[in-house]
């Protein structure tokens, strides 16, 4: 294992601890233990097992799938904008799972809804990626998602003006802003496999993102199957993403900031960066949860919404700094 | 010995036709120079002969089998491809994008073999790139960039070599070392195909010219054969003399004709 993986697997450790212990009823760490080894008092496991555990664990899938999802993006598209949440991704993702819920599908199954958004997912990835290699160019491409992202959001702010009771109304606004706030085991159990077999197929496939560095006729050249490399990054990051956004809604930039923030220490490769790009997207939103719980505001504020405040300037600034290309 | 043959090949775009009936065969120990002014379909016909793209008529073959049916990984280990656009993205160093071209071998970046290493270090020596290892690409000069993918591309260690334009960022001296070097490959027993501009320099390197003309091949051999003022201006349009002495030919060029 290298020392950017190792440190931070170390630092996720860390946050997921800390996570587990901080709340409304702050718990020492003996505790904490004690409860996670079922050696303590009824009220801490409930604490820890039914409501911090699953909601940190969700945090920490969430942004591993996302900055995967993310680093491999950036490899197939050889562009460091390219994300998730701004291709349009993820807003498709959450609009497929928000009209199951309004239809009130999601009653049928409970794999339903995770099955609504990785199919919302891998459509939009596939329109996104169609039209990359279309084009060629970066602007269309960041613009086409901008498109994809505003159509998904004017559908989804038409289904919050038809919504039949707030309640209703409560549940789409927290697809749209994203939130772990109140899973379960379940929630994860369900979304999880999604998200296995989209970073199986990413990592299976990483070695060819290394040769799209060079292009794409180069990287035919030197063997690269792109077809299959270009389907794999496709179903890999639509699964990923897909799971994602069943579990937690759209939470953009964590795909854009984690492989960026990785990237010079694993000497630019697109293909060594994707293992880095979701440990640091599990770490940076475990601690954006954190700092949710803590901040003595009114009501509590959405993950998304914190992860946009921080990530917007990042995502501004290197658009603003780029050079090759 | 390994030979890429291709034979009749036509392909069009939307009704233009791009290559005609274009055959050609390149075999180790040979330096063909492909030349032709823009838009001839130089390009287009290496794609072609390495089956990037698929002819609408015609074959290519490989020591004998089909392109087509070959793994992108074989093809890869028998020819290396040095394409005209250049793209790169991430400011990596210098010999990670040089030991890309041991993909076809499995190697991965940060994983490499000792016979990678050995072919690394071997591509970087013969572009002059010494010292450049650890330098990020995106500090590099247009030329050095230029040797940093023809490293790439010898880094293979294939049978054969087809580059396009690998000569055009270079300085002269660059250019006649670059040249220099594939006629030395030449002669140890490989084959290179190279797209070149420049007419003194396929004079007095090429063992073969490969004349191309609105999709055609029209002239296929050495340079004291297919020399001649006609053809310099029905193909390329100038006005110019071929001035020989004794096993020597130069070019005496006055300007458009």
């Amino acid at each position: 294992m290298n020392r950017p993986v190792s440190i931070l697997l170390a630092s996720l450790t860390g946050a997921l601890v800390l996570s587990v212990a901080l709340g409304s009823v702050p718990l020492p760490l003996d505790r904490v233990l004690a409860a996670l080894a079922f050696q303590s008092s009824q009220g801490d496991e409930l604490v820890v097992w039914q409501i911090r555990l699953p909601r940190a664990l969700a945090a920490a899938f969430v942004g591993a799938a996302l900055g995967m999802s993310g680093a491999a993006l950036q490899g197939l598209l050889r562009n460091p904008l390219a994300e998730p949440g701004i291709l349009g991704v993820s807003a498709t993702a959450a609009l497929f799972a928000t009209f199951v819920l309004y239809f009130g599908l999601a009653t049928a199954g409970p794999l339903v809804l995770p099955s609504a958004a990785v199919a919302g997912a891998l459509i939009a990835t596939l329109l996104v990626a169609l039209a990359a290699i279309r084009t060629r160019s970066v602007v269309t491409l960041i613009l086409i998602g901008v498109g994809l992202s505003s159509f998904s959001a004017a559908i989804m702010a038409l289904l919050m003006n038809l919504a039949p009771n707030p309640f209703s109304l409560a549940d789409m606004v927290n697809w749209m802003l994203g939130t772990v706030d109140n899973r379960s085991f379940d929630d994860l159990v369900f979304a999880l496999p999604f998200m296995a077999i989209g970073a199986v197929v990413l990592l299976a496939s990483r070695r060819g993102l290394s040769a799209l560095a060079l292009g794409d006729e180069a990287a035919e050249g030197m063997g690269l199957d792109l077809k299959r490399q270009r389907l794999a990054v496709i179903i890999g990051a639509g699964l990923a993403t897909g799971a994602a956004v069943a579990l937690a809604g759209a939470i953009g930039f964590v795909g854009i900031v984690a492989p960026h923030l990785v990237r010079p220490f694993l000497r630019y490769d697109p293909a060594r960066l994707l293992v880095p790009s979701s440990l640091l997207g599990a770490l940076i939103l475990v601690l954006a949860d954190i700092g949710v719980r803590v901040l003595p505001t009114d009501s509590e504020l959405k993950l998304g919404v914190v992860a946009s405040l921080l990530g917007a300037p990042v995502f501004i600034w290197i658009a603003a700094r780029r050079k090759l290309a | 010995m390994s030979v890429l043959q291709t034979s009749n090949l036509s392909y069009a775009v939307d009704g233009m036709p791009l290559v005609v009936d274009a055959g050609f065969s390149l075999r180790t120990g040979e330096l063909i120079a492909l030349i032709g002014p823009n838009g001839s379909g130089k390009t287009t016909l290496l794609r072609l002969a390495l089956g990037l793209l698929s002819a609408d008529m015609g074959a290519t073959s490989m020591d004998g089998k089909p392109v087509a049916s070959l793994t992108p990984v074989e093809r890869a280990r028998k020819v290396a491809y040095l394409p005209q656009a250049r793209p790169l993205v991430w400011p990596q160093p210098v010999r990670d994008v040089v030991s890309l071209g041991r993909f076809a071998y499995g190697a991965a970046l940060g994983r490499l073999s000792d016979s990678d290493e050995a072919a690394v270090s071997q591509a970087i020596s013969a572009c002059h790139l010494d010292g450049f290892e650890e330098r990020a690409a995106d500090t590099l000069s247009g030329g050095e960039l230029a040797r940093v993918h023809l490293a790439r591309a010898l880094a293979a260690e294939t049978p054969l070599l087809i580059a396009d334009e690998p000569v055009a960022a270079l300085d002269p001296r660059y250019q006649h070392q670059t040249m220099r070097l594939f006629a030395s490959m030449a002669r140890v027993g490989r084959g290179v195909l190279t797209v070149v501009h420049d007419l003194d320099l396929t004079l007095r390197y090429a063992t073969r010219v490969l004349w191309m003309h609105d999709g055609r091949i029209v002239a296929d051999g050495s340079p004291a054969e297919t020399f001649t003022s006609e053809r310099l201006r029905n193909v390329f349009g100038i006005e110019a003399e071929i001035v020989r002495n004794g096993a020597h030919i130069r070019l005496d060029t006055f300007g458009p004709a």
